[in-house]
């Protein structure tokens, strides 16, 4: 493809959404603070499973400055019950009615003049509990005698099937040798350093409501915080703060937005409620996947790879809100950047006493990643081949895109080989291998690690639901809209209808315009829609906001363009055809003098109607919506579950290691990630963005894990318990990209978000695995925590 | 119970009743509508919240603020000056991209600036071990690193240090 030559797409502009931020002067939820505001404070279950017996608020409602206290019956003359994507009959509450489930669930939601008087009177909250047996671990949830979780369900596994596609049978008869692994991924959380938090306003003389908060789908499924709140939805108005970070975990946050809304409607006054570090850990919906895997690969004599089979059992703890949307994700790419051709994916979620899975960066493929890599590393250890040349052996070849792959998802394009080549030329590993041996003679392990990953990107809503052969909400679209005005002065407006999160969305859309009016990025204003605008935004999540909104700006730039044009065309009397635009003016092509500027143009359009050709309406504005640019069904008897999630980045990652085996520390010495996302729209951002994922990625390959203990009690409700990675642990980074342009997308950029996470955790347990190859160590769980790596090499018996 | 205090509070004496158990951090927020200092996790381990009391790093989530009394604390607002313009930490930042969301940032500015105080070419080394204490969940602190890096230059502190290779 030829390459254009582009003077913004494509350059290291610095973010337009810094300067308040930096200046502390960004507006995020916390900051909100409206006349006559109560403060909300929850108090929260000790216990994993108990009956409430009886709740006594009569101490706490006589602290001064109380001026509610909401139980969980209560709560629902105002609430309805937590909106749910699952087709089960699993009911959550934002403060529990008879029954708590996990440890954190609310029980009840004081407001006050102040949190520090909500806070008191949670404390003079009287609880009497009658302790039930709670369930730790989903083996022992799915026991016949099991206590049940819900009394709606049949039994505890909420939810199971198993999709077959391809000739699976034949593959694992005809393979030369079947790749086993059990695997085990842990339970991480997104742990934004902003909670979630809503402030929420009843007016109870229109009965409508303002919202101001952190979540994301306001301009997606508005409707579903309306029921939520019982405010019909043209009479609720949700407002976009700037988020604190969110990687997932904010996408509804309604059970914040249950307890504001309750607190609201009870008092009659504005109420803001935001989690602390306790809540947000314990009871936000921040945890990704528990997945427990039996995985097989199939692979002929030569190596080539033939089929896979994933037996999946997912703890999902208490709740099912999202129901296996995690697992719709995972069957976007499970067969990763390779050709093989039958696929057998089985998954049981089953029920337990813990908070419940929300989402967190890579959705359910990260986990499947590693389950594919770690089944490759295999292949090539006990086949005796070098594992990049195994992965170059079955990649699928840049001649065969756009790819199916066996379930029906589709790749758009990509070059793996060139990806693994470029890793292989820049990560200096016979330089490493080489101190690897040297270093080995002194005692001393060092490891190189490999993984060649897909990131997929852009999602299509048909994977929330395609599951079910009924599904409750089968939603296909995924819409994303930009407005674009340009002023009676030439001033431009471009107004998004998602918020920010901690990505860059004005930067990109302002790339774009100016890319399309040849202006500079600086001159294009920002301003985000609120739920009332009209906006479509189905916002940030699954990587695809730079795709979606260089979508759309274009879209707004050309519309409005072409309007600007016609009316030039007029003034000038020239053919619109004839015209160009050249450093803010339209002029007649090959005559400068012909000429007029933006602002003069924008000026006519808005005031001078008479002068205008008169079929077009006064003003300069125009708004386009981007849809999914390639997603189609899921066929009825899910043999195909269509293309979902098509545009698909892919990276290779290689980092160095060091494993102290005495105390099981790891240092992470050097890391190379190439990544190929297409059309880099902003080389700062994306490798902000890489660079960030990888962060996560050590942190998910060493330190981070809910730990609950065998009475489901969680061991990690704090900072001090569940490790962020420091800057100690995160080395310099090093990131290269290849650009395998989407044909699919304007501009062919691909999603950038989720592949640094995606990756990372998988490398590093190559590179682990890799270190501890003179023990016999392989590593089939994630985090690799000190403790687990010097219980391995104790297990593995292999003294070198 | 209530009790006079008496805090300067980047530049501007303010006097104010609170409550003993009041913290530092709802002060500046909630009674001075200083909201720039940001609250992550209450309990002393992220770092978002951390403000120079008399010129040093403190929690504010952990202190009082009654313990601000008779001194003088600087917050995020008080870096940029009054018209707008952006301190150099501030631009550094920006121009590295050291920052993504930018909730946890108030906290690194003021931990660099007190580092930049005290050190005006610190090695990468002692850049991340000053930032240590502060947690970022967007960066993976490479940017950030760089930033505090350049700030050192931007504030015209002497080359003699070598700058890692980024």
């Amino acid at each position: 493809m030829a390459v254009q030559e582009r003077t913004w797409i494509g350059k290291s502009v610095n973010r337009r959404e810094d300067p308040r931020i930096l200046a502390g002067r960004g507006t995020f939820v916390d900051d909100i603070k409206l006349p006559g505001m109560l403060h909300a404070a929850v108090l929260r279950s000790p216990h994993a499973h108990a009956r409430i017996r009886s709740i006594d608020t009569s101490a706490a409602r006589k602290i001064p400055g109380v001026v509610a206290v909401l139980t969980g019956p209560e709560a629902l003359q105002y609430v309805s019950p937590m909106p749910a994507f699952c087709a089960e009959p699993v009911v959550q509450h934002a403060i529990a009615t008879e029954r708590v489930r996990f440890v954190g669930e609310a029980v009840a939601a004081v407001a006050a003049m102040s949190r520090y008087a909500a806070e008191d009177a949670c404390q003079q909250i009287q609880v009497e509990y009658d302790v039930l047996p709670a369930l730790s671990n989903p083996f022992d949830s799915m026991q016949p005698d099991a206590p049940k979780l819900h009394e709606t369900l049949d039994n505890n596994v909420v939810f199971q099937r198993t999709l077959r596609f391809g000739d699976v049978d034949g593959d694992f008869a005809r393979a030369a040798r079947i790749v086993k692994r059990k695997l085990r991924w842990h339970r991480m959380g997104a742990q934004p350093i902003e909670t979630a938090g809503v402030v929420a306003s009843f007016d109870p003389f229109v009965e409508s409501m303002s919202v101001w908060s952190n979540t994301n789908m306001y301009n997606y499924i508005p409707w579903v915080f309306a029921q939520l709140l019982k405010v019909s939805t043209n009479r609720l108005k949700m407002q976009p703060c700037l988020v604190g970070g969110s990687f997932g975990s904010k996408h509804l946050i309604t059970k914040c937005f249950a307890i504001a809304g309750a607190l609201t409607k009870a008092t009659g006054r504005p109420v803001k409620f935001i989690e602390d570090r306790v809540d947000n850990l314990a009871a936000n919906d921040n945890v990704g996947p528990d997945r427990f895997y039996d995985a097989e690969l199939a692979v002929a004599e030569d190596g080539t790879f033939l089929g896979l089979r994933l037996e999946i059992v997912d703890d999902y703890g208490a709740y099912f809100q999202f129901a296996q949307g995690q697992h719709g994700n995972a069957l976007s790419q499970p067969t990763g950047p390779y050709r093989i051709s039958s696929l057998e994916y089985g998954v049981k979620c089953v029920l337990t006493n813990k908070v419940q899975q929300g989402f967190f960066r890579g959705a359910g493929a990260d986990p499947g990643n590693f389950a594919l890599e770690r089944l490759v590393d295999a292949a090539a250890d006990e086949m005796g081949m070098d594992g990049a040349e195994l992965r170059r052996k079955n990649f699928i070849r840049p001649e065969q895109f756009p790819y199916k792959t066996p379930a029906g998802n589709v790749y758009d394009s990509g070059n793996y080989a060139r990806v693994l080549d470029r890793a292989l030329a820049e990560g200096d590993l016979a330089r490493w291998r080489q101190e690897q041996q040297r270093l080995r003679a002194e005692g001393r392990y060092i490891g190189i690690g490999l993984a060649s990953c897909q990131e997929r990107s852009t999602y299509s809503a048909t994977e929330w639901w395609f599951w079910y052969d009924k599904p409750p909400f089968p939603l296909t679209s995924t819409p994303e809209s930009v407005k674009l005005s340009i002023d009676a002065f030439g001033g431009f407006l471009a107004t998004v209808g998602c918020p920010f999160w901690g990505n860059s969305p004005g930067t990109v859309v302002s790339q774009v315009v100016a890319e399309e009016f040849g202006i500079n990025p600086s001159d294009v204003a920002i301003d985000y829609a609120d739920s009332q605008s009209g906006a479509l935004s189905a916002g940030p999540g699954g990587s695809r906001l730079t795709v979606m909104l260089s979508g759309a700006a274009r879209g707004a730039s050309r519309r409005v363009k072409d309007k600007m044009f016609r009316i030039a065309a007029h003034l000038l009397e020239a053919d619109a055809t004839d015209l160009e635009l050249r450093e803010g003016k339209v002029q007649v092509k090959g005559a400068p003098t012909r000429a007029l500027g933006i602002g003069d143009i924008a000026l006519k359009a808005h005031l001078f109607k008479l002068d205008i050709p008169q079929a077009e309406e006064s003003g300069l504005a125009a708004t386009f919506t981007y849809d999914h640019p390639y997603a189609t069904k899921p066929s009825d008897d899910r043999k195909d579950l269509g293309a979902f999630y098509p545009i698909v980045s892919h990276a290779c990652h290689v980092p160095v290691v060091e494993v102290d085996p005495l105390t099981g520390l790891v240092t992470v010495l050097a890391y190379l990630a190439v990544s190929d996302c297409g059309t880099v729209m902003n080389p700062k951002l994306l490798e902000g963005q890489v660079v960030g994922g990888i962060a996560q990625g050590i942190g998910a390959a060493f330190l981070e894990e809910y730990v609950y203990d065998e009475h489901a009690q969680l061991a990690t409700s704090t900072f001090m318990d569940y490790l962020l990675p420091t800057s100690h642990d995160v080395p310099q980074v090093r990131v290269l990209h290849e650009e395998t342009p989407s044909p699919f997308t304007e501009y062919g950029v691909k999603g950038g978000g989720e592949g640094g996470r995606m990756v990372a955790p998988i490398a590093l347990a190559s590179a682990v695995e890799d270190a501890l190859r003179p023990f016999g160590v392989r590593i089939n769980e994630l985090p690799m925590t000190p403790e687990r790596i010097v219980n391995w090499i104790e297990a593995a018996g292999q003294v070198r | 119970m209530q009790l006079v205090i008496r805090v300067t509070v980047n530049g501007t004496p303010h006097e104010a009743l609170v409550e003993p158990r009041r913290l530092l951090a709802d002060f500046l927020r909630e009674d001075l509508g200083l909201t720039g200092t940001h609250l992550g996790c209450e309990h002393g381990v992220c770092g978002a919240c951390t403000v120079l009391l008399d010129g040093e790093s403190v929690r504010s989530c952990l202190l009082f603020a009654i313990q601000a009394n008779g001194r003088s604390v600087m917050t995020v607002e008080g870096l940029a000056a009054a018209d707008g313009s952006l301190h150099p930490i501030q631009t550094a930042f920006w121009e590295e991209h050291g920052l993504q969301c930018g909730f946890c940032t108030p906290g690194f500015l003021m931990t660099t600036y007190e580092l930049l105080q005290a050190n005006g070419a610190p090695t990468e080394h002692e850049i991340r071990a000053a930032i240590s204490g502060n947690l970022c969940r967007c960066t993976g602190y490479q940017n950030i690193v760089r930033a505090v890096q350049s700030a050192a230059q931007r504030m015209g502190a002497a080359v003699g240090t070598p700058v890692a290779s980024a």
